[in-house]
């Protein structure tokens, strides 16, 4: 038996509470981050994703407090990501609770801070985002900084070299898809899985359970994350789960 | 009381909040005196084994930890925790562990070279025999795994359940009162809670 293809609701947390946003803007309140984790986890999400949206300095402390809260209430694993910038503050959402730790922003910056934490913490608590838009010209560029900072570099390119790095997960997100519900972007999820053997979170883009099942079987994820299709209760994790079980996908039904 | 052995390597508060979930008395301790009067003691553990054991020795808990087990009370090991309950370990050099259970700690290596290594995530953990850890646990159920050694020449008698993973691999051990499991219960959402309550609760 191969290892259950993993639904993961993520939660963005602005200022302590879920937001979510079409395209990376237009945020809407979407509820208490503790609260909404213990339904996730009541209804039998396999991870959660707390992704701190929060720009400023005071936000990091309200962060921490969540996870801490939640890590004392959700018995599944708990990934973090927004904001980390040094190996202190990976340690310290991992003191918080957090089981493993999203980078972005900083492992373009400084990508020896991949190789440094995995050395440090063990490579499968670092997970590394990378946000993704097309180029016209063909391809995918990285962005960072919430999406509001092109970079130039070329997202399968960066993905090859951070498995290279020593990461442990690769979270994808399409920026192109994120909040449409018009699918993920199978060709980028395709085109990753060719180049990495590293586990593959895919996100953006999902609006039906179909979208769920060609992410895992066509794009070859081995995981994949949602936000407005839970937030927004358009389907309930058990119904996710039966409809891929049934397309005879391996999943952990509770 | 059920006392959680704290020496100091990773985030015990998961363990020991999940295990207030079953107990009304959860204590995190390094104080050898805790140890030897706890009623039920498990020894949690992340990182890596040789660190992990140096710390338990370097606080002088090795001793307390031996002498509880001699006296009977249920022990359980979880994760690096237990993977120290065997003889050795070959992560990072060779490192002697508590040897209370025949076997070794070796790198995974599955046969199926898709398979990766850590075997990070939910996999299913089957029973082999009855035994008291794994009432009412349902077949098929899934636990949250993540590590990138196991035991391996082991007593197969100690064998409680396994898990498959390119090949069938021994994830949880009982001898006598003496358990370890691979896995994170605390991690496990309701099937861990259950084996935790089971531990919790045995005579």
């Amino acid at each position: 038996m191969p290892l259950a293809k993993r639904i993961i609701p993520c939660l963005d947390v602005d200022q302590g509470r879920v937001v979510k946003g079409i395209q990376f803007v237009d945020l809407v309140d979407a509820g208490d981050p503790v609260e909404q984790a213990q339904v996730y986890n009541r209804e039998g999400a396999d991870e959660l994703v707390f992704l701190d949206i929060t720009a400023t300095h005071e936000g990091r402390g309200i962060i921490h407090e969540i996870v801490r809260r939640t890590a004392e209430q959700v018995f599944i694993p708990l990934t973090v990501g927004g904001g980390i910038r040094t190996m202190e503050d990976m340690r310290d959402m991992l003191h918080a609770g957090a089981d493993k730790v999203a980078i972005n922003s900083a492992a373009i910056k400084t990508p020896d801070l991949i190789t440094e934490c995995g050395r440090a913490f063990g490579a499968q608590c670092v997970v590394v985002a990378i946000d993704v838009k097309r180029r016209r010209q063909g391809g995918w560029e990285v962005y960072t900084h919430g999406g509001r900072r092109p970079t130039g570099i070329d997202g399968l390119q960066w993905a090859i070299e951070v498995e290279t790095r020593g990461a442990g997960e690769l979270l994808v997100t399409s920026m192109d898809r994120d909040g449409t519900q018009i699918g993920y972007d199978i060709e980028l999820l395709q085109e990753i899985d060719r180049r990495v053997q590293l586990p593959v979170i895919a996100s953006g883009g999902a609006g039906t359970v179909e979208h769920f099942r060609d992410a895992l079987m066509v794009g070859r994820a081995h995981a994949v994350l949602a936000a407005s299709m839970f937030h927004f209760k358009q389907v309930t994790l058990s119904e996710v789960k039966q409809f891929l079980h049934d397309s005879g996908i391996t999943v952990r039904r509770i | 009381m059920i006392a959680i052995i704290d020496y100091g390597i990773g985030n015990l508060r998961s363990i020991e909040r999940a295990l207030q979930h079953v107990s009304d008395h959860v204590v995190r301790t390094d104080n050898p005196e805790t140890i030897l009067q706890a009623q039920r003691l498990i020894l949690p553990g992340v990182g890596a084994f040789g660190a992990c054991i140096e710390e338990v020795r370097k606080r002088q808990l090795e001793q307390p930890i031996l002498d509880a087990v001699a006296r009977k009370i249920p022990f359980l090991g979880v994760c690096v925790g237990m993977q120290m309950l065997f003889e050795t370990s070959s992560e990072l050099g060779i490192h002697a562990g508590l040897g209370l259970m025949k076997g070794h700690i070796r790198e995974l290596s599955p046969p199926d070279s898709a398979l990766k290594v850590p075997h990070m995530g939910w996999n299913i953990v089957k029973p082999l025999c009855q035994n008291v850890l794994f009432d009412g646990i349902p077949d098929h159920a899934y636990c949250y795994f993540a590590h990138s050694f196991y035991a391996t020449e082991n007593d197969p008698n100690d064998v409680i359940a396994s898990t498959e993973y390119g090949e069938e691999l021994p994830v949880a051990f009982a001898s006598d009162h003496v358990y370890g499991v691979q896995f994170h219960p605390e991690k496990s959402h309701n099937i861990g809670l259950r084996i935790l309550s089971n531990f919790a609760t045995l005579a």
